[in-house]
């Protein structure tokens, strides 16, 4: 039997949701060909707000890859608009001539931003706020700094204010209304809402009706002038005052269309084969911008796609703003009234704002601000109508207060009922997410997400998702996702990290005030990590601090067992000479160093110096031309070489030369752990290349790139990156996965942990597939060596630190009497 | 006895030690590790880790404590109490500050030499 065409028009969340619980079902059913007016593959468009507030990439949110499409058969056409739909021959053609026919039809247009009508509105400069080519206008804007005017203080032009405000602009946001989000919050709420924008800079102005959007005479924005005459001044103006179904094209082909496209309960439209899906719908006169009645749709169509007989009944909905530092959550309708009664709790100098509306002894409605743990209880109380005439004393304190429960959060997780809703993006229960555990045998947070979808959007549940895993798993449970950088703070590696850069924070005290660190001066497990984060970070403007640094890389060399270090001078690509042999022979009469010993990185070491020679050593080693091993460093070590095709008969390609090139290049650099490199002349692989943190097999046809390999505590085998031709691309390539390593490794993770972690196939795409990316790594990797390659010993033969190196003072204890 | 009795010798000045830093004092002995925190204080305490001998001026300062280099021991530089799980103690001579200088109680001095 052939398969049924399943025609997609729009590749938003909704469809890629759709698509999931589809093949979920069955894999085979269809042949599915998706149509994108945009030009990329499906992402999270929740977050574009941390996207434009810079705490995260367009890469960390992304939830279909090209990958994705390629493993499941899915045709994606980028750039591809629809413009006509031929309902008998059932073919849709694109804009640019791509025709496909379809046995059942998705249409998930989405919707547009609403444009108000004012004079100057189609100046250069202003812009909407609705997908990432939105996004990356506002980021364009921002680097010229000035003034962004926001119109519109709903939740999305908010998220735009303080992404901008966090981009470094002065920030304005015009609301007609007099409160902030009035469609989701009270006046009361709204107000506290404003004073916090306020308090971050932003100038909030409500009551403010736009009049006329300013030309500076060349077709830009120069300001926006308002009803009562005020100009304010701007360099854009980002309008984010609603959206609109986008309907158009259903129209255009004689589809039943009103504000939405209308669907019935089965979300079919007037057209048997053709089915409705997300922003674009109007479902029982209810249109839906956010994402949980989406992704519920998504699930009826395609069980409906598939024979089922799934209805949409309309959904429920709450809200969270995603701007960091606001909690805030509001669900049902809130508006006073005299069948009504309200619960209200407001404690100011914590910022806490709590109210519930109540109808009949039942939750109608919920505002919280400032502290939203307690917002899926309400909500899950809302949604299932439960009379709360026996709580109503002490309702509003949450549900930890209820029945004498105790106060312990993974407790009151575990007294929530199993359909209660943890994740409100996803819809999923917690019956669900326990289930999964168990049947599934599931630790970790990220196994969690990517069986149940729980905390996968947003991620705003994820407390909750991890106590519910505490409370399932008990001891089991070990969070690795979120296991703090040490006893100094409760935030993970990957959060420090985000908030370094999010918060530009550029020195260690400022990271300790900023991120509240729980210690005045941290500990021996933060600091150096710290330190290392902001030397990668920000190269040309961090000053090292020595003093958070271990003793090896404070000293420049290995301290050992009885207080003595050890020295190990850079021999490049495991070359020597005369010359230097005969150095290093000088060096360990003069100084008397008992031990000296070939290590495993193909150089010499030499063990027992006492700390008081060491720039002496430094110093005769020197005039040899000899510079720092690093051998004692978190960042590049060794390059371990064959003879390649100088001299091996099977030797293909110029393994040492490379080998020196690369360690050349790369000598100097920090990285999160050790980093040791091999390259091996041919597949006989005498250097080992395949179980070293990066290595290179040299084949005839070219440089086979490996990483993630160890050879220690653990023993695994590379994984292969690619292949690439030329010796200059294997220096590009291997470049590039350091730098990718050294902006996201965890301090001390080595580079097979850190690929494990955040995947080997995303690691492959970012440096082999895509070009911009991987050169823009070695773009930054390049820029932080100009302040990194410069050799520690002859900088301290020099002088600097001196007083590492000698006894502040030589008492005898007589003389003391 | 107290501070205001006790013999005190000068080993240089406050600003030849590193802020969250440390530097040696070599003595008949054993040396000395003197420490000076964020805050400009200072500490002095034996410069060998109960543990395995780890020379404690080589550690990474944080707060009033230091972390030995050799197994991230951790001790109090006010009591040299070690903290946290393990157990020990190293001596500790008292320490202080004055126009600038960096002073050592002698007689705490002259206990470790007898």
């Amino acid at each position: 039997m052939t398969k049924q065409k399943l025609v997609i028009v729009g590749n938003g969340m909704a469809p890629g949701r759709m698509l999931e619980y589809l093949f979920d079902k069955d894999k085979d059913a269809y042949d599915v060909t998706i149509f994108n007016a945009e030009p990329r593959v499906n992402y999270n468009r929740l977050m574009l707000s941390p996207v434009l507030s810079g705490e995260k990439t367009y890469e960390d949110i992304i939830t279909h890859g090209d990958d994705w499409y390629a493993e499941n058969g899915v045709t994606l056409h980028k750039s591809a608009r629809i413009s006509e739909i031929d309902r008998d021959a059932k073919t849709v053609t694109s804009e640019n001539g791509i025709t496909a026919s379809y046995d059942k039809l998705v249409i998930a247009t989405g919707s547009n931003p609403f444009i108000i009508p004012l004079p100057g509105k189609d100046l250069d400069g202003v812009l909407t706020y609705r997908d990432l080519d939105d996004v990356d206008k506002m980021l364009d804007a921002a680097k010229g700094g000035g003034r962004a005017v926001v119109i519109g203080g709903g939740l999305l032009g908010l998220e735009a204010a303080a992404g901008l405000k966090m981009q470094g602009m002065d920030v304005t946001v015009l609301h007609l209304m007099p409160t902030l989000m009035e469609r989701q919050l009270d006046p009361a709420a709204g107000f506290l809402l404003e004073e916090e924008f306020k308090r971050r800079g932003i100038d909030v102005l409500t009551k403010a009706d736009s009049h006329e959007i300013v030309d500076d005479g060349t077709g830009k924005v120069k300001a926006i002038r308002l009803d009562d005459g005020t100009e304010i001044e701007a360099s854009i103006v980002v309008m984010a005052v609603g959206i609109r179904p986008s309907a158009d094209l259903a129209k255009s082909v004689g589809l039943d269309v009103n504000r939405g496209i209308l669907v019935g309960n089965d979300l079919r439209t007037s057209d048997e084969d053709i089915f409705a899906l997300g922003e674009c719908v109007e479902h029982r006169g209810m249109c839906y911008g956010l994402v949980a009645p989406l992704y519920e749709m998504a699930e009826v169509i395609a069980d409906n796609l598939l024979e089922g007989a799934s209805e949409y009944t309309g959904s429920v909905t709450a809200t969270k703003l995603k701007v960091t530092g606001v909690d805030l959550y509001s669900a049902g309708d809130f508006a006073e009234g005299d069948d009504r009664e309200e619960i209200v709790l407001r404690d100011a100098s914590a910022g806490v704002y709590k109210r519930l509306v109540l109808k009949g002894n039942r939750i109608i409605g919920a505002v919280l601000y400032g502290e939203t743990a307690d917002g899926p209880w309400f909500f899950d109380l809302l949604k299932k109508e439960t009379d709360v005439s026996e709580m109503r004393e002490t309702l509003i304190f949450g549900q930890a207060y209820q029945g004498g429960a105790p106060l312990d959060p993974t407790v009151a997780v575990a007294a929530l009922p199993d359909d209660a809703e943890i994740c409100g993006c996803n819809g999923v229960c917690k019956g669900k997410i326990v289930t999964a555990i168990k049947d599934k045998g599931l630790t970790t947070l990220d196994d969690v997400r990517a069986h149940t979808k729980a905390s996968a959007s947003c991620g705003t549940c994820t407390g909750l998702v991890e106590q519910l895993m505490q409370s399932t798993l008990g001891d089991a449970y070990n969070p690795a996702a979120v296991t703090p950088m040490c006893g100094c703070t409760p935030l993970g590696h990957d959060e420090v990290r985000r908030l370094i850069r999010s918060k530009e924070l550029k020195s260690i005290p400022a990271v300790m005030q900023e991120l509240e660190w729980g210690s005045s001066g941290g500990c021996a497990k933060c600091r150096p990590a710290l330190n290392y984060y902001l030397v990668s970070d920000w190269p040309s403007e961090y000053a090292d601090d020595y003093q958070s640094r271990f003793i090896n890389e404070r000293v420049h060399a290995n301290i050992q067992k009885d207080g003595t270090y050890s020295v190990v001078p850079r021999m490049w690509g495991g070359v020597t000479s005369s010359k230097e042999l005969r150095a290093i022979a000088d060096v360990v009469d003069k100084f008397d160093i008992p031990t000296v010993k070939c290590t495993g990185g193909q150089r010499i070491d030499m063990l027992g110096i006492k700390k008081e020679d060491l720039p002496a050593v430094w110093a005769d080693l020197g005039k040899a031309g000899f510079v720092s091993g690093q051998a004692y460093a978190k960042g590049l070590r060794t390059v371990k070489t064959c003879v390649g095709s100088d001299w091996c008969r099977f030797g293909t390609q110029d393994s040492t030369g490379l080998g020196i090139r690369l360690e050349k290049f790369m000598w100097g650099s920090w990285t999160p752990a050790k980093l040791k490199l091999a390259v091996s002349g041919c597949p006989r692989n005498c250097a080992e290349a395949t179980c070293k943190d990066i290595g290179i097999v040299c084949v005839d046809s070219g440089y086979e790139i490996h990483f993630a390999g160890a050879a220690g505590l653990d023993i695994k085998g590379t994984e292969i990156l690619g292949l690439v031709k030329t010796e200059d691309e294997a220096l590009e390539h291997v470049v590039a996965l350091t730098q990718m390593y050294r902006e996201q490794g965890h301090y001390l993770e080595r580079i097979y942990k850190w690929a494990k972690r955040v995947g080997h196939d995303e690691v492959r795409s970012q440096i082999m597939n895509d070009v911009d990316r991987r050169k823009a790594y070695f773009d930054r990797f390049v820029f932080s060596q100009k302040f990194a390659q410069v050799d520690p010993w002859s900088e301290r033969v020099s002088g600097k630190d001196k007083h590492e190196f000698k006894p502040m003072a030589v008492l005898q204890t007589e003389a003391a009497e | 006895m107290n501070a205001e009795t006790r013999n005190w010798v000068a080993i240089g000045d406050l600003a030849d030690i590193p802020r969250e830093g440390a530097r040696v004092v070599k003595t008949d002995a054993g040396c000395v590790a003197v420490f000076r925190t964020v805050h400009d204080e200072v500490y002095a305490i034996d410069d060998r880790c109960p543990h395995k001998g780890g020379p404690l001026s080589q550690g990474i300062v944080h707060g009033t404590s230091v972390t030995c280099p050799l197994h991230n021991w951790v001790f109090d530089l006010a009591t040299g109490l070690a903290k946290g799980a393990d157990e020990g103690s190293v001596a500790v001579t008292a320490a202080k500050v004055e126009g600038g200088k960096v002073l050592l109680a002698a007689d705490d001095l002259a206990r470790r030499a007898g």
